[in-house]
């Protein structure tokens, strides 16, 4: 049975290992309040502060600075619409002999990077695969503390959200959420809903069978309204009534999952169309800077040829 | 000095398949995938890599595809599908839209003779697509090979032709949405409805019930086949290219760099071993969603 078991807190830091570490590594987690998101450094070497109950975050995303690309990447090749499937955070905790809730807690902290990188890099939309509909099924008490990260974290950052110009959207299926977390999220995105420098598409309690049933289940609606005949159901029609609706870029460009898994499980069906995968090894919590990097690279290297000849 | 030659090459033909036969039954201990499916992606690269004549990957694609079905259902897989021809690609030059239509027309040709892989392991073919969208002659010849081997009941081989995901999707949707709607008019002729559509229809909870994912699914192209454990896409590209995005869900992507000409024995050995690794994670995944 899984027990949320929080470690005795010390004044430690956590550096971030680049290779795998060694077994038997046990950790500290520091509780007080401390500087949880520094804005990075020129140089990529910082220093992880540990998981707090408090989520607040001192450094900002800075707002609409030019910021030069890394040597091997091409501003004109950049994808709009990266989807990632955030992998790996209980084994990242496992190999550390932490409870998964620290990996937990170290993901949001890789997710809060990504954004900041995706706002830097001009890319337009970023979708995250953060709870599944098959996920339900997991111990309660998980369930439980991630539905309680989500709300701490969505609280904790719409401030900044908004003054870095983020639009936040959550796709999937709400009603199973707590109600508390349902007015937040309705919240969050009517207060966002104006910004427009990246989209942050969080998917939580998403299925991607689930999205197609549910467009299906739209379009029956208005041919039974008479709002459209049978005959003109398209694709185009389905690809509206889908929840990525809310985004003018719909299909992602570019999908990287973690930890090396090398399948969809059930994100994002429809829209993977086209997409180019990126498998990475690395677990989630890992994914920094320079996997990001290379995941990027090796999209715009990548031939599109979307069925025709180039 | 021939003939010595010809029995040394049949000797080593037959070691290699004992081989193969011994290494089926020592990985069939192990869980064997149900359903396979090939994206066979690589055969105009193959083409300029050798320096071929235009077209000739493709004929070269085309025994490596028969060697892969033999592995396959020597091992003891049921379902193969194979993306043979996608809607995007009538985008292509007509003169390569028309030869590959008509290397398909020959092969159907030949799948239906006596020697042939098909009646070998009596297989039954299936034509998964818009097949509204082929010639005539490769229309005809597609149903004439559905028909013929309707019978067989061993295994099954599906091929895409005409075929996109998305399509297949809105199809089933379409079909769908049409289906109800004859329901709920049966029901209003018969009386049995109450009227429920002049008066504006059900409630959304009793819409809701509808419409199910099981309705959706059993209206797609593939229907006939379960979801696929393994896709395998050749030369390296990692992307699905509108394949069988419904059913890959939950399903293992193995996707080597040879071309589809290139690939072979190993290719699928690789493939089965990692298949076997992870089959008991992903069957416990399957059977909670």
């Amino acid at each position: 049975m899984l027990s949320l078991r929080f470690a005795i807190p010390t004044a430690n830091t956590l550096t971030p290992p680049k290779t795998k570490p060694k077994p038997g590594l046990v950790v500290q987690t520091a509780w007080n309040q401390t500087d949880l998101f520094p804005s990075l450094p020129k140089r990529y070497d910082y220093k992880l502060q540990a998981a707090t109950t408090d989520l607040s975050v001192e450094g900002d995303i800075p707002a609409e600075e030019v910021v030069e690309l890394p040597a091997e990447l091409r501003r004109e090749l950049m994808p709009k619409h990266v989807a990632v499937i955030m992998d790996g955070n209980g084994r990242w905790a496992r190999q550390r002999g932490l409870a998964t809730s620290a990996g937990h807690e170290a993901g949001v902290k890789a997710l809060r990077e990504l954004i900041e990188l995706c706002c830097q890099w001009g890319i337009q939309v970023l979708t995250v695969f953060a709870f599944s509909y098959e996920n339900w099924i997991r111990p309660r008490v998980e369930v439980d503390f991630l539905m309680s990260l989500f709300e701490r974290a969505l609280k904790s950052e719409v401030e900044s959200f908004s003054r870095g110009g983020i639009r936040i959207s959550v796709i999937g299926d709400s009603t199973k959420l707590p109600t508390s977390l349902q007015k937040l999220i309705n919240e969050v995105e009517e207060t966002t809903k104006h910004n427009s420098r990246l989209q942050l598409i969080v998917a939580v309690s998403y299925s991607g069978k689930y999205d197609v049933v549910q467009a299906c289940r739209s379009i029956a609606e208005k041919a039974k309204d008479g709002q459209i005949q049978l005959d003109d159901i398209n694709e185009s029609l389905i690809e509206q009534e889908l929840e990525t609706n809310c985004t003018e870029h719909p299909y992602p460009d570019l999908l990287i999952r973690t930890s090396g898994e090398l399948r969809v499980s059930n994100f994002l069906l429809w829209q993977l169309a086209y997409t180019e995968l990126f498998f990475a090894q690395e677990l989630w919590p890992d994914f920094r800077k320079d996997e990001f990097v290379d995941a990027l690279s090796s999209y715009q290297q990548r031939q599109r040829r979307y069925g025709g000849r180039h | 000095m021939e003939r010595i030659r010809e029995r040394v090459i049949q000797i080593y033909g037959n070691l290699v398949s004992l081989l193969q036969k011994c290494i089926f039954c020592i990985l069939s201990v192990g869980p064997i995938p149900n359903h396979i499916a090939f994206i066979m992606d690589g055969n105009r690269r193959f083409t300029k890599k050798c320096k071929l004549m235009e077209g000739a990957g493709h004929k070269i694609g085309f025994s490596a595809l028969m060697s892969m079905l033999k592995y396959c259902y020597e091992f003891g897989v049921r379902y193969v599908t194979v993306y043979a021809f996608s809607i995007e690609n009538f985008k292509r030059s007509p003169e390569e839209v028309q030869s590959l239509m008509d290397l398909m027309l020959e092969k159907i040709e030949e799948i239906l003779k006596e020697q042939s892989i098909v009646n070998r392991y009596g297989v039954r073919v299936i034509f998964s697509g818009n097949l509204k969208l082929l010639s005539e002659p490769v229309r005809l010849a597609a149903e004439r090979a559905m028909l013929a081997t309707a019978k067989n009941s061993m295994a099954v081989l599906s091929i895409c032709v005409a075929y996109t995901s998305t399509n297949e999707i809105m199809h089933a949707v379409q079909e769908s949405c049409e289906e109800k709607w004859d329901e709920i008019t049966l029901l209003n002729s018969s009386g049995a409805g109450y009227g429920l559509i002049s008066l504006g229809g059900y409630e959304q909870d009793e819409m809701d019930h509808l419409i199910k994912l099981t309705d959706i699914e059993k209206h797609m192209y593939m229907a006939a086949a379960p979801d696929p454990d393994i896709i395998i896409r050749t030369s390296g590209e990692t992307r699905l290219s509108n394949f069988l995005l419904w059913q890959s869900a939950n399903c293992y992507l193995y996707l080597p760099s040879v071309l589809w000409p290139e690939i072979g024995f190993r290719q699928f050995l690789w493939a089965i071993l990692n298949f076997q690794q992870i089959h008991f994670y992903l069957d416990k995944q399957r059977k909670q969603s």
